[in-house]
């Protein structure tokens, strides 16, 4: 197997909501290796959506460790988690987040202008590559609103990629798209993956697990099946 | 992150937003406007104060026969036992601060060349009149000591009398008659313009004291030998001329034997003094006027931080976003408050614009004298860049404090 990308040790998140704690994740210990394809589902409020925070570096943990390539992101100092968020982490949103009334190179170009590369290269041409790889070149100059939502999270994507990260975190990925255009970016994840980059897919959809290396099942703020799924199946 | 990228981060979201961007940068536009235009009003009319004091002469003292008491009440301006030479010989003999002293004794009467015919200013001086005035021979000469003394028929001539009777041509050697006596013209006046009056200081003819006094004004100042009419004179400029004047009016007191107590029958104006009281008034209303403009840039700048904390709000998605990418605190701070400045300068630059052509359009239209001050831009300029920071400063640090996942979050 291949190294450990992803280690949490006993990660617990709470809530404090109108004096009442919800523990949205107790105890969880896991490991993610460099490569996998998890696809982590449960129903609302099962945690699945906090720990992929706390893995993105989004959110802090209330206790437990938290180790990415084997580095404690608990002693991390703010701007070393944006350091990480920027080369290590590309995020993938629902409702894909881009920037209105901007292009679709702008868009993309976004994590480069806070990339600390001492050499960044050419930020429109690693822009236009990472947009080539999501099927979207003949679009770059468009404005996202002129998109549609598939065209729109193929955006969302390479703007994830750009900075070459190690991991893709994505929140629902197609949760706000059709169909047809959910397989698209299905497909597009799986040449990502089969291209090396670790995917991690929170997700109501069963395609998504049908699709991906391995299932965690979250509830009540713990993992209560971790299934390894058996290469091609169901697609 | 480097400036470059973060301003052009802040231009694009400025763009995005341009309408609000207009907006917010209004109170600027009529803050650096109304200043500019303020300051440039009021810095005109000190130029035109100074300007006319130079015309006149700073260091210039002039003394008139004041009235004369006559049984309990006054009489008018002038009724007083008037200055006569004696007087000249003896303040320059008291005061070695005096540079240049001259009676002037005034009339106005017809000045006839050829077939041309003009009423005028005859004014009778001494030799010193032409340097106390200020006034330059552009060509020609001055009047000697003989001629003064002696009644001579010469004259020196204004621009506006060589256009009236000259018709412009040079009157060096012509022959003018003013009340039928022959005068030599011997010189020509350079050009002064015209007088805070509005009349010309051009329509003048100059000729010797003497012969003023004894052929051309007229029977008053005939009646008292020596009479010299007005007084004016040039105090040294080491001397302080407040001081000098009033040095001036104990002597002429003692001279004419003014009682302690009693008021003086003469007066000493001190011209640029009276000049500057005159407009001081305007010039401190510009001040006002200025300081409220100010007052007005300062709301601009609640303004920004108010469209800025609305704004900062209303992109609290974008901020999430942008953190989640790899946005630092610092990047996000920064970003904001380079919005807030480049609000602020485009906004001075527009307020330049507006505030210099106001400036034009007022001096062109009112015909109020402008003078466009350059290091007020720059002063202007420069407070709306501080304006931005000191304003935009709150809306930022709120911006770069949020949490990234509460602001993804965001609805």
């Amino acid at each position: 197997m291949d190294k450990v990308l992803i280690e949490c040790r006993s990660l617990c998140k709470d809530y404090h909501m109108g004096g009442e704690t919800i523990h949205a994740l107790r105890n969880v210990s896991l490991q993610i290796h460099k490569g996998e394809y998890v696809a982590i589902m449960g129903p609302s409020g099962s945690g699945k959506s906090t720990l992929m925070n706390l893995v993105g570096a989004l959110d802090v943990p209330s206790r437990g460790d938290l180790l990415v390539n084997g580095v404690n992101l608990a002693g991390q100092s703010s701007d070393q988690l944006a350091n990480f968020r920027n080369h290590t982490i590309g995020f993938v949103f629902q409702q894909f987040n881009l920037l209105a009334r901007t292009t679709a190179l702008e868009n993309v170009k976004l994590p480069l202008l806070y990339s600390h590369d001492k050499n960044p290269g050419d930020l429109t041409r690693r822009a236009t590559e990472a947009l080539e790889r999501v099927g979207l070149a003949d679009r770059m100059d468009h404005e996202t609103t002129q998109l549609s939502g598939g065209q729109q999270q193929r955006v969302a994507i390479a703007r994830a990629l750009v900075n070459r990260p190690s991991m893709i975190l994505a929140d629902e990925p197609t949760g706000a798209l059709d169909t047809k255009t959910s397989i698209e970016i299905l497909d597009l994840f799986q040449e990502l993956n089969d291209a090396g980059i670790t995917l991690m897919v929170v997700t109501h959809d069963p395609e998504v697990a049908e699709v991906s290396k391995r299932n965690l099942m979250f509830r009540d703020g713990e993992i209560i099946d971790d299934l390894i799924v058996a290469q091609g199946a169901g697609s | 992150m480097d400036i470059i990228k973060t301003t052009s981060i802040a231009l694009v979201a400025l763009r995005l937003n341009a309408m609000r961007s207009f907006l917010t940068m209004l109170g600027i536009i009529i803050g650096i406007a109304s200043v500019i235009v303020m300051v440039s009003v009021s810095s005109g009319s000190k130029q035109e104060i100074e300007a006319q004091i130079d015309r006149l002469g700073s260091n210039v003292l002039s003394i008139r026969p004041g009235a004369r008491m006559m049984g309990g009440r006054h009489g008018g301006s002038g009724t007083a036992a008037p200055l006569t030479e004696k007087h000249i010989k003896s303040l320059r003999n008291k005061f070695a601060f005096i540079e240049g002293i001259s009676g002037s004794i005034s009339a106005t009467v017809p000045a006839v060349y050829g077939n041309n015919n003009w009423t005028t200013s005859v004014i009778g001086i001494h030799a010193d009149y032409i340097s106390v005035r200020q006034w330059v021979i552009e060509e020609g000469r001055n009047f000697t000591e003989r001629e003064v003394k002696s009644g001579g028929k010469v004259a020196l001539v204004g621009q506006d009398i060589i256009d009236k009777l000259f018709d412009g041509a040079s009157p060096l050697g012509a022959r003018i008659r003013i009340k039928n006596i022959p005068f030599t013209v011997i010189g020509t006046l350079q050009a002064k313009g015209a007088s805070n009056w509005g009349r010309s200081y051009d329509d003048v003819i100059f000729i010797p004291i003497s012969t003023s006094r004894m052929r051309v004004s007229g029977r008053q100042a005939r009646s008292v030998p020596d009479n010299i009419g007005n007084l004016y004179l040039t105090v040294n400029l080491d001397r302080d001329i407040g001081i000098a004047e009033e040095d001036l009016r104990e002597f002429l007191r003692e001279i004419r034997k003014i009682a302690p107590g009693a008021q003086d029958d003469f007066n000493v104006a001190n011209f640029s003094e009276f000049i500057r009281a005159r407009n001081e008034t305007s010039a401190t209303l510009g001040l006002l006027l200025a300081a409220t403009a100010a007052i007005a840039l300062v709301v601009g700048g609640i303004g920004i931080m108010n469209i800025m904390l609305v704004s900062v709000t209303e992109r609290t998605r974008e901020i999430g976003l942008r953190l989640a990418v790899g946005a630092r605190r610092k990047d996000i701070l920064n970003q904001f408050l380079v919005e807030a400045v480049t609000l602020c300068l485009i906004g001075s630059l527009v307020g330049v614009a507006l505030g210099v052509g106001t400036g034009e359009l007022v001096k062109r239209l009112v015909d109020i004298p402008v003078l466009l001050n350059i290091p007020i831009i720059f002063i202007a300029i420069s407070s709306a860049a501080l304006v931005g920071i000191f304003f935009g400063f709150y809306p930022a640090r709120k911006a770069s404090r949020m949490n990234p996942i509460d602001a993804l979050r965001y609805e």
